[in-house]
């Protein structure tokens, strides 16, 4: 923790020893340091400046302490239903590499849910649940909003309306996400995405001209490779132009909690278990049967069918024979 | 009473935020029993915005600046509205407030201070906002779900750099996702039984030439007081204001909303 005391006490040369990159935040806010080492700092910054530039400081540090959070597990206590009533699932454990979908109709409670999750919920939203990280009571900087969020919102919605080729779009939440080797990051998302959707874009592709299943793509493997946030949650990924198998591989590969708002049914019965929402609670926690297991090879024969009668479409041929 | 500073660049979605988040403050719930909520709101020209949370069951006044500078409004009336919230019993009153000219804001010390601002304004207007989003406690970003998990994360990134301090919220003005949030937040301000003899946190503009005063012809002969030039790469003209409102001081020329 940084504090503007210490700052205000600070010379220029002192703040230039000690953290090299202040200057660079200055600069951005229109002040120049004098190149003299003896300046007192108090000088050349107002105390509101000062109180940003440790905040900043206080930011920095903690990045690059490496405290890269590992959340291995989060716990969703069961609170109330609609009514007041106990939840029936009073406890629900996910841990890294887990994928628990959520089912339930419109209106049941899916958003609420995660947004209890995304808030670390600690018996202070109108569910009454709780929300552990690692068996313990959410921690106030995770709903602080900065870089350590908890959870990655992979929304149905992808559109951009930046203007910008997907390259130089991915560098600039790379840099904004303080990434190291940005150009090999770059790289790497771009050839996952281009392996999750169907047909394949460049990195000077404007983003606003993707496809809905090549921005998909392009969000889940961005959201794999660069998004510190340990929970990653899903509002359905569509079926068109996505390997969704491979989608979910990506994700899980790279140690997240995934939790998916779906009612596909492939990618219901691909998830490790599914909860169902009802009337503002978590009802039931369902693992997949053997029987459903076993459908499931049925289910990726038909889309797979599916998939090439569009191919075939595509092409411009007829469908008289499928 | 407490009072909530919300204020943004136009069509950001203030109204929107503050009528889902008010829908909470009102209603029990497991901060504490509802709160009775009123709402100012400021604009220049003319608003409907009044008639909005009228409909919804809030006490609400309206002030329009009509020729004066709109933060010059603002600072001269909010004593009188901090009152009148008072007079109407309200444990929470709500001032809302355009950013016109991103010269300004209109928070004061120890008043709770939002800030409100949409991803589809570009990424490079957290850069151009100013004090306003700056000096803010709270910034909620708006239209979250009209763009990708990636833009929202860039975006926020650059409110941070500029604001490092402030507690950064996604809230949407359409579904009400996050207002809730937002909501527990309110009842974490101060008190405030009046702000005669507080301070605001950032200066107004030095706004004396001779258009404040009226004047529309155009030509030096007619530019009087407080005027400044524009640098051209041409002689003479001089533009350091940028190392001058760093340090919070008044602009040395005008340049009023």
């Amino acid at each position: 923790m940084v504090h503007p005391d210490l700052l205000r006490g600070l010379t220029t040369g002192g703040l230039r020893t000690q953290w090299p990159y202040a200057e660079g935040f200055l600069g951005e806010r229109g002040v120049e340091l004098p190149e003299a080492p003896v300046v007192p700092l108090a000088d050349c910054c107002d105390e509101a400046l000062l109180a940003d530039l440790a905040a900043f400081l206080t930011e920095m540090e903690a990045f690059l302490s490496g405290e890269e959070e590992t959340v291995g597990a989060i716990t969703i206590l069961g609170g109330r239903d609609k009514r007041g009533e106990p939840e029936p699932v009073r406890e629900l454990v996910v841990s890294k590499g887990d994928v628990v979908c959520i089912v339930g109709p419109t209106g049941s409670g899916k958003s609420r849910l995660l947004a209890d999750i995304e808030w670390v919920a600690r018996g202070d939203t109108p569910t009454g649940r709780r929300v552990l990280v690692d068996g313990r009571e959410g921690d106030e900087r995770w709903r602080a909003g900065g870089d350590r969020k908890l959870v990655a919102q992979l929304s149905q919605n992808m559109n951009f309306v930046i203007d910008m080729g997907v390259g130089d779009f991915l560098a600039l939440h790379a840099e904004s996400r303080r990434a190291d080797d940005i150009p090999a990051k770059v790289d790497r998302i771009w050839q996952e995405a281009n392996a999750l959707a169907g047909e394949p874009f460049a990195l000077d592709t404007p983003v606003t001209s993707l496809s809905g299943g090549q921005s998909r793509a392009l969000m889940i493997a961005d959201t794999a490779v660069l998004s510190h946030s340990p929970v990653v949650l899903i509002d359905e990924i569509e079926n068109a132009g996505i390997d969704r198998r491979k989608a979910l591989e990506v994700l899980v590969g790279q140690d997240k909690i995934v939790l998916m708002a779906t009612h596909d049914p492939i990618l219901a019965l691909m998830g490790d278990r599914r909860v169902v929402i009802g009337g503002g609670a978590m009802r039931a926690v369902v693992e997949p049967s053997d029987a459903e297991r076993a459908n499931l090879v049925e289910l990726r024969a038909l889309d797979a069918r599916l998939m090439e009668l569009r191919g075939r479409l595509r092409r411009g041929e007829r469908l008289d024979v499928i | 009473m407490r009072f909530v500073t919300v204020s943004g660049p136009p069509s950001s979605g203030k109204t929107a935020v503050i009528l889902k988040t008010i829908a909470h403050v009102r209603q029990d719930g497991p901060h504490g029993p509802g709160l009775r909520v009123g709402v100012v709101k400021f604009d220049c020209l003319s608003t409907q915005d009044d008639e909005t949370y009228a409909r919804h069951g809030l006490p609400v006044r309206k002030g329009l600046s009509g020729a004066l500078c709109p933060d010059h409004y603002f600072v001269s009336n909010v004593e009188e509205c901090v009152q009148w919230g008072r007079g109407e019993g309200l444990d929470v009153l709500v001032s809302e407030s355009a950013g016109l000219c991103n010269r300004c804001s209109p928070y004061i010390r120890d008043v709770l201070a939002v800030c409100v601002i949409d991803n589809l304004s570009g990424i490079d207007t957290p850069q151009k906002i100013g004090p306003m989003l700056k000096s803010a406690d709270i910034v909620v970003i708006t239209k979250g779900d009209v763009v990708s998990q990636a833009e929202r994360e860039v975006f926020a990134a650059r409110v941070r750099r500029v604001n490092p301090k402030a507690r950064i919220l996604h809230v949407n003005g359409v579904t009400g996702q996050g207002s809730f949030e937002f909501a527990s937040l309110w009842r974490e301000g101060q008190e405030v039984d009046t702000v005669e003899g507080r301070r605001l946190r950032f200066s107004m503009p030095a706004a004396l030439c001779s258009y404040c005063l009226g004047e529309t012809r155009i030509g030096a002969q007619y530019q009087l007081g407080n005027v400044r030039k524009i640098d051209l790469g041409t002689a003479g003209a001089n533009l350091e204001v940028d190392a001058d409102r760093q340090r919070g001081a008044p602009l040395s020329g005008g340049q009023g909303a």
